[in-house]
């Protein structure tokens, strides 16, 4: 009955979308505003079905009525309320409705914002809009159905993947990385109705940077939460392992922020145009084959499902949307004029070029590392992965680069740089690098690339905190987007340097203790306590208690466990983290015997981790902070515009 | 005008060039290949060396035990088996009949030096039945935190 009811709701919503797709891509060829109004009323109409469909599939889980393919094959009465709640992401079926709301939602908030403006452009970007929703109607109605009837419904189910229980932030990660990932189709919508439309004009630039930069905020939280999730669960001690999954969500990440750099230029220099068009283009491309990667099996990771038959059908609707964005670009790239011009490549827009030259870099570094065992799969049928050490040994020389650019491309002036004015942005802030360094030095970094983080990152900051507080208070009022890029800035190089920091000035040890039994590791003594069993309706777990001193003062008690789920045959274990400011102790189990009498755990200390989870929520509030809507801001750019061309010419 | 749009695309596809030359030289010398025990027998000379990882089976009957951590056991797939020593404390689920993934490369002395083992994690593992065989691309590709 219930299930009925949704296949009628996503067929509907086929129809609905398909057709507002047609009605607005002729609305556009003929202006018509009528038939924008109309489109707009269709793209209303989508997010409302999805969102009923998700009200249902909701209803469905939480009354566990197993007559439902979905609820059968991820519900159980045994798991706890919310875990059932977020059971409509835990499985492929359900997180692609999951998709097609997130979609509804965006698309409706897009088209209710620019409702007065824009009557020429906006009749493509819905057009284009409900094109891609039509596509994922259609792969909810079909390929990934979670809504097929069974006819004989069991008592109880499985409940979700194991490892997806295992942890709250996985309520938290998959809703934060579908907000970034399915709103990269908004920005798209918007550059190909550009390139339609054959103008991308000064305006038109505001819909297009913020629509860029909303999924951007979500993306970047949701790759941090993901790097959290897999240091909080995996228990290997690492956040960050080069697997595809993880590079599927890094690299739209990367063509964004490439985007919102360049389209800063096109702003001020009115050039850059068709590469900000291809950039933003290239971002949605990109979630589009991350869906790919992580949704159809072709990687194995927590994120892959088995019964996965989507992926095919993906893979056509990327490489129709590549073909689109190819051909739309060719076409039409002429027709988005350039309005000026770069003066001197030692300049503040000369070091954009530069920043979008490496984040470009960067995202083919990790396309190639990522699809290249995939390719060799496919024409030879020979199966390896890459390894991790081209990935560092890629990245982490661009990445510090990047670093250098985050300090001395704000400190250049736009125009063109004058000697003084060069030395000036160059030395003096230098000195606070160095003096990074040198903390680092005695704090005993003796890693070069990790020296080198230090004192790049040190520069950085200085000029970072120079540029944010030029102008006192009155730039909250005025310059909140400069203020904002500003904090992202900060965020940016304490991640950076704190990677550096983590990853290169790490103790790893593994140790086998019996009851009363301690081991050293840094400053800290642990000692194994003992273990007990402690039942849960969903799970059974072993929990291992050790005490934790320093210089024999009680530090904590911590408590690895290792949990055993009925559906699965191997237990899961959970590492227990203690995080201080300066760094974190980690202990996980690799075994335990059965009387609990000794344990096998490994122990880490890593310095500077929590840092990274903190500095990436600074990024992501200072997003926020630039993104939020100024009236006065045109108008006080305008004005700052004046001075720079006058100062030009002399 | 002209000329120097033509010096920028030149030194750009000189720089797409070396990048190029570059990305390919590191992802050949970073390349893990996943192979079973007839792969590796069959490889001869390039197993030394390379980075593996290396599914099938553990033999019955052929865990032993050394000093520490010291771990040897046989991984087969029922056509070829392949002698494994491994550093480290195995999983808690290690045991014989198991499917197991080793990390790790052939040395001279005619045994695979492993340096991480995993068991497979996947729900819808099953231990082959005696004289069934194994397919270890499958098993790999079902293991989970490698």
């Amino acid at each position: 009955m219930i299930a009925t009811l949704g296949r009628f709701i996503i067929l509907t919503s086929v129809f609905v979308s398909a057709a507002g797709a047609m009605i607005a891509f002729a609305a556009g060829k003929r202006q018509s505003l009528d038939g924008l109004k109309l489109a707009r009323r269709f793209a209303y109409a989508f997010a409302a079905l999805m969102l009923l469909a998700v009200g249902v599939m909701e209803y469905a889980l939480l009354t566990h009525d197993f007559s439902v393919s979905y609820v059968a094959q991820v519900g159980s009465r045994e798991v706890p309320t919310w875990v059932t709640i977020v059971s409509l992401w835990s499985s492929l079926e359900g997180s692609i409705l999951f998709w097609g709301l997130v979609m509804g939602l965006y698309i409706a908030g897009a088209t209710w914002l620019t409702r007065k403006a824009y009557p020429d452009y906006m009749p493509f970007a819905i057009g284009t809009w409900l094109s891609c929703a039509a596509f994922f109607s259609f792969l909810i109605s079909g390929p990934a159905n979670p809504f097929v009837s069974v006819p004989n419904p069991p008592i109880d189910g499985n409940g979700p993947n194991p490892l997806l229980q295992n942890h709250i932030l996985m309520v938290a990660h998959p809703p934060f990385l579908y907000l970034g990932y399915v709103g990269m189709t908004i920005p798209f919508g918007f550059a190909c109705a550009a390139l339609l439309r054959g103008r991308l004009g000064h305006s038109f630039l505001k819909p297009l940077r913020a629509s860029l930069m909303l999924p951007w905020i979500f993306l970047t939280i949701a790759i941090m939460l993901g790097g959290w999730w897999a240091y909080e669960v995996l228990g290997w001690g690492g956040y960050w392992a080069w697997d595809p999954v993880e590079n599927a969500s890094l690299l739209p990440w990367l063509t964004a922020t490439a985007a919102l750099h360049s389209a800063v230029v096109m702003e001020r220099r009115g050039v850059l145009k068709g590469w900000t068009v291809t950039l933003v283009q290239a971002s949605f491309l990109l979630t589009i084959l991350g869906t790919f990667m992580t949704r159809s099996g072709v990687f194995n990771s927590v994120h892959s499902f088995t019964q996965s038959s989507i992926g095919p059908t993906i893979l056509v609707f990327l490489a129709a949307a590549l073909l689109f964005s190819v051909v739309l670009l060719a076409l039409r790239v002429d027709t988005l004029e350039s309005e000026g011009r770069i003066e001197s490549p030692v300049s503040r827009e000369g070091m954009f070029l530069v920043n979008n030259l490496i984040f470009v870099l960067l995202t083919f570094t990790v396309l190639i590392g990522t699809v290249f065992p995939l390719v060799v799969e496919a024409f030879r049928g020979k199966q390896m992965s890459v390894g991790r050490p081209y990935f560092d040994s890629m990245v982490v020389p661009v990445g510090t680069a990047l670093l250098f650019l985050i300090g001395v491309g704000p400190a250049l002036p736009w125009g063109r740089a004058k000697r003084d004015q060069l030395v000036r942005s160059l030395l003096l802030p230098f000195a606070s690098g160095a003096i990074l360094g040198a903390i680092g030095f005695l704090a005993g970094a003796r890693n070069p690339w990790t020296l080198v983080t230090l004192l790049f990152g040190g520069y950085a900051a200085w000029v970072t905190i120079v540029e944010m507080s030029r102008g006192g208070a009155k730039v909250l009022k005025r310059g909140r987007r400069r203020v904002g890029a500003y904090i992202v800035h900060a965020g940016a190089v304490i991640v950076l340097v704190a990677i550096a920091v983590s990853s290169t000035m790490k103790t790893q040890t593994e140790v086998q203790l019996t009851r009363g039994q301690s081991a050293n590791i840094g400053m800290y003594t642990v000692t194994f306590l003992g273990a007990e069993d402690r039942t849960e309706p969903n799970r059974t777990s072993t929990v291992a208690r050790f005490a934790v001193t320093s210089n024999g003062k009680p530090v904590t008690t911590m408590e690895p466990r290792m949990n055993q789920y009925p559906q699965m045959r191997e237990p899961i274990g959970t590492p227990d983290v203690y995080s201080t400011v300066a760094r974190d102790l980690y202990l996980s189990i690799t075994n335990i015997d059965p009387g609990s009498r000794s344990v096998s755990v490994m122990m880490l200390i890593t310095p500077m981790v929590s840092w990274i989870w903190i500095a990436v929520i600074v990024m992501g509030l200072g997003g926020v902070v630039a993104l939020v809507p100024q009236r006065r801001v045109l108008a006080a750019e305008a004005k700052e515009r004046v001075p720079d061309v006058a100062a030009e010419v002399a | 005008m002209k000329r120097s749009r033509l010096f920028l695309l030149l030194s750009l596809a000189v720089a797409a060039i070396a990048f190029g030359v570059i990305a390919t030289t590191g992802i050949s010398k970073n390349l893990v290949y996943y192979w079973s025990p007839t792969d590796i027998t069959h490889a001869r000379d390039k197993a030394y060396g390379a980075t593996i990882r290396l599914g099938g089976q553990v033999a019955p009957g052929s865990i032993r035990m050394g000093n520490g951590s010291l771990l040897d056991f046989d991984v087969t797939d029922h056509q070829h088996t392949i002698h494994v020593r491994s550093n480290g404390v195995p999983p808690q689920m290690f045991r014989e009949g198991i499917g197991v993934v080793v990390e790790g490369t052939m040395v001279r002395g005619g045994y695979f030096q492993s340096d991480r083992l995993m068991v497979s994690h996947n729900n819808e593992y099953r231990a082959p039945k005696p004289g069934e065989a194994i397919n270890a691309k499958q098993l790999i590709k079902t293991t989970k935190g490698l």
